[in-house]
């Protein structure tokens, strides 16, 4: 177990330092002068050069790579050029709304794919199993924010039950906030519920030809009972691996949701920052969710030990 | 397990919703839509138009302000005094004006929020504004000097725009986050990336808001913001987002659409000190070849106004010179055949990312195709414009809009990208400046405007119209934008 987890762990740091550079390479080369672009039309140049001075943009590219990754160590991600206030307190802002929502589109597709999986594969090749994978397929082809302008129009402007969009904040209430985060994370969760579905069935249907399933039946257990007892758990891997992945999309990969809603959420955050070239907090915002996609990742290989008790046992 | 699963989770979803079904907003409250959200709330520091767009005349006042169709206005100033000489301004202030934070305006504040303005380390966007005031002093409580080092006719309005606001000393440090003005409604709440909230100012001096309560809240799709209006969320959007929608708000009887003005004139600019943009047969000739009303029907679903000079339509001071540009292709074929170009030309098209630019170079290619021009279309991002056309003239024709109020003078600025260099123009800019008598000016306003329309420095297109979408209920918003503002002191609910 702990050698396992050694080898994750390194493969951690050097994925973060990997995607540092790329990072930092990348916005280096994005053409555009944040400073001239802050100044506006009638600047004058020794303005511009005094705030580029100002932004510490005049020091060498690896003087500003160290001093950002040492930064970002102790929590420090800089000031946003625009914003003028300290980029790790809008990232925090917008946490509060990402995060919640994207858990909650987890939760929701969690909870829709896991019975749909399992009721298809227990019904496999008959008219409950179609129909499910008739859904999932439709689910899977439909585009997010195509579906999300239909609950849009649907729940908001016909039979306005919802707003539009926006998010109250927290401070307005619990369930005024989770009622402007439902549509979102239903549209969110819609796509990554069929996908998990299949995936749930597949497995599902995979473990119920091993031969322990086929031992289990012959002592004498039903159908079902062999389904719940022996072949549900040992589904389950892949289908950790697809909701970690899913979780790592749905907080990064919000952004087009998060603007049909107009949610003030990390991705917009992104979008907003790269069009008005407030760089530091674009590069610092990739860089966390960079770290999330890996931390998700991590979490999701020592979760394999967990569920699969085989890898523990080799392991220990 | 069973099967209706997704049933079950449909019905408590329905539930759900049921139960958080919006109330009706009262009717002393309004949600206002737009586009971009502020980087900060201090109209003082800061080029950022969203800023003033929630701001202006509504927490900031200034000693003038604008109305509805850009006449400048008293506003803290009651009245004022000018000397023969035109060098110095006395101002009468309104009596009884509290800040938000319950502090006393008095002339004190002006001359702090003025001379702050103008101080070597400002951060003011548009210090040159004040550029020409010599010093600022306090006269008594009521009473405040401002003496100019040279005339400059054009004082009431510079004080008039958003970066002239009156800020107090106290709070002036923390505008950009805690708003502190004098105007008919106080800051409450900014959700950062959601909505700004103001309420109604108790203490207001003037006549009181009629609303209780603005909202404004930022929306930047174009489909997030038709849904929003659809909805309800929103009540007003001033500066709508999705012109190819409005048709359908237009037959609607639940909105209204309001048309107006902007003081952006659109213009296909011309490098006229390249050859051979640097002959004014050329640039005739291609004033010649435009179809103007084309233009404003195949890229702005036919809002616009066709303008012949650099000057806003809705300005008293106009002159319709578009007869001098009309859409005549034989003249323009003539023009180049004499200007030895029969065989035909071709220049760089260079178009910004704003779609009247976008679909608008389309259409000009296409028409000066017509005359033989050959226009190589090529687009650019606003940080490749600023350093390219901007900033090293590297282009032969683009489409910008300026959008800045009566800005006619950066055409007597030698290192503008226009290149465009006429003494004549110069003369008649300075004198201007030294006139202060109304009718005088705009006098000179006008030759001004005839002589850049002349000289075909660039083809003026269209004025870009102001088109907002709003509750059919909601009255007394601007129509038009004479300035960035959206001035909520005079909106209401009609029953």
């Amino acid at each position: 177990m702990l050698v396992y987890f050694l080898k994750r762990l390194t493969s951690v740091v050097l994925s973060l330092i990997m995607a540092s550079i790329v990072v930092f390479v990348a916005l280096e080369i994005v053409p555009g002068d944040p400073a001239a672009y802050m100044m506006g039309l009638n600047a004058d140049l020794s303005a511009i050069e005094a705030l580029r001075e100002q932004m510490g943009l005049n020091a060498s590219a690896i003087v500003r790579y160290m001093s950002w990754v040492a930064g970002m160590l102790h929590g420090d991600f800089g000031i946003s050029y625009t914003y003028k206030v300290p980029v790790s307190e809008l990232i925090a802002d917008r946490l509060w709304v990402s995060l919640p929502l994207a858990l909650f589109a987890l939760v929701l597709s969690t909870l829709i794919a896991f019975p749909a999986g399992i009721i298809a594969a227990a019904n496999r090749n008959k008219p409950a199993d179609f129909g499910i994978m008739g859904v999932t397929q439709l689910g899977i082809a439909i585009p997010n924010f195509w579906f999300a302008m239909l609950l849009v129009f649907f729940f908001a402007i016909t039979l306005r039950w919802f707003s539009a969009g926006g998010f109250p904040g927290w401070s307005a209430g619990f369930f005024i906030a989770m009622k402007s985060l439902l549509l979102p994370a239903v549209a969110l969760a819609l796509p990554q519920a069929s996908i998990l579905a299949r995936v749930m069935r597949s497995s599902l249907l995979d473990t119920l030809s091993e031969d322990y399933v086929r031992t289990a039946r012959a002592k004498g257990l039903t159908r079902q009972q062999t389904l719940w007892r022996h072949a549900v758990r040992n589904a389950l891997i892949p289908v950790v691996t697809i909701i970690g992945l899913q979780f790592s999309f749905l907080l990064a990969g919000a952004i087009i949701i998060e603007n049909v809603f107009y949610l003030p959420g990390l991705g917009r955050l992104v979008f907003q920052g790269i069009t008005q070239r407030d760089l530091i907090t674009v590069k610092s915002v990739v860089m966390l969710l960079v770290f999330a996609v890996i931390a998700i990742t991590f979490l999701v290989d020592l979760a394999y030990a967990v569920v699969d008790p085989r890898l523990r046992r080799q392991s220990r | 397990m069973n099967k209706p699963f997704k049933t079950t989770a449909f019905a408590s979803f329905l539930a759900l919703s049921a139960a958080f079904s919006p109330a009706f907003a009262a009717n002393t409250a309004i949600n206002v839509g737009m586009v971009l959200e502020p980087p900060g709330l201090d109209p003082t520091s800061g080029a950022a138009a969203a800023i003033d767009e929630v701001v202006y005349a509504n927490i900031f006042q200034g000693l003038t302000r604008f109305d509805e169709n850009g006449a400048v206005l008293p506003d803290l100033a009651k009245s004022w005094d000018i000397s023969e000489d035109g060098l110095t301004y006395t101002f009468h202030l309104q009596t009884g004006v509290k800040f938000h934070d319950g502090t006393d305006f008095d002339a004190e504040d002006v001359k702090f929020s003025l001379d702050r303005a103008r101080a070597d380390d400002s951060t003011n966007a548009q210090k040159a504004l004040f550029a020409d005031i010599a010093s600022v002093d306090v006269v008594d409580p009521a009473t405040v000097k401002i003496t100019l080092s040279k005339p400059n006719g054009s004082l009431l309005f510079n004080l008039a725009w958003g970066d002239a606001a009156m800020v107090a000393p106290e709070s002036a440090a923390d505008d950009a986050t805690k708003p502190v003005g004098t105007g008919p409604f106080k800051f409450d709440e900014w959700a950062k990336g959601d909505h700004v909230t103001m309420s109604k100012f108790d203490g207001y001096w003037g006549t009181p808001a009629k609303l209780d309560k603005v909202t404004f809240k930022f929306i930047s799709d174009p489909t997030a913001a038709f849904a929003a209006v659809m909805a309800g969320d929103v009540d007003a959007f001033p500066l709508y987002p999705a012109p190819e929608t409005l048709s359908q708000f237009e037959a609607d009887p639940r909105f209204q659409v309001i048309v107006g003005s902007t003081e952006g004139e659109t213009i296909l600019a011309m490098n006229n000190g390249k050859a051979p943009l640097n002959d004014i047969r050329v640039r005739e000739a291609i004033a010649h070849a435009i179809n103007r009303q084309e233009i404003i029907d195949g890229a702005m679903f036919g809002y616009g106004t066709p303008i012949g000079t650099h000057f806003a339509p809705h300005n008293p001071a106009y002159v319709d010179l578009t007869g001098l540009s009309n859409y005549d292709p034989e003249k323009s074929k003539e023009l180049l055949k004499e200007a030895g170009l029969a065989d035909g030309l071709t220049l760089s098209l260079k178009l910004p990312p704003p779609s009247y630019a976008r679909r608008g170079g389309e259409i000009v290619a296409a028409q000066l195709a017509k005359v033989g021009i050959t226009a190589n279309i090529e687009n650019v991002e606003w940080a490749q414009w600023l350093e390219g056309p901007f900033k090293n003239r590297d282009y032969d024709l683009t489409i910008v809009s300026h959008t800045e109020p009566m800005d006619i003078g950066i055409y007597g600025r030698d290192d503008y990208y226009f290149d465009y260099h006429s003494d004549e123009f110069k003369k008649i800019m300075a004198d201007l400046n030294n006139t202060t008598d109304p009718a005088k000016r705009t006098e000179l306003l006008q030759a001004a405007q005839k002589r850049i329309a002349e000289d075909f420095v660039n083809v003026y297109l269209f004025e870009l119209a102001k088109t907002g979408v709003a509750n059919a209920k909601v009255k007394g918003l601007w129509k038009n934008q004479p300035t960035q503002a959206n001035d909520m002191s005079a909106v209401y609910w009609e029953d």
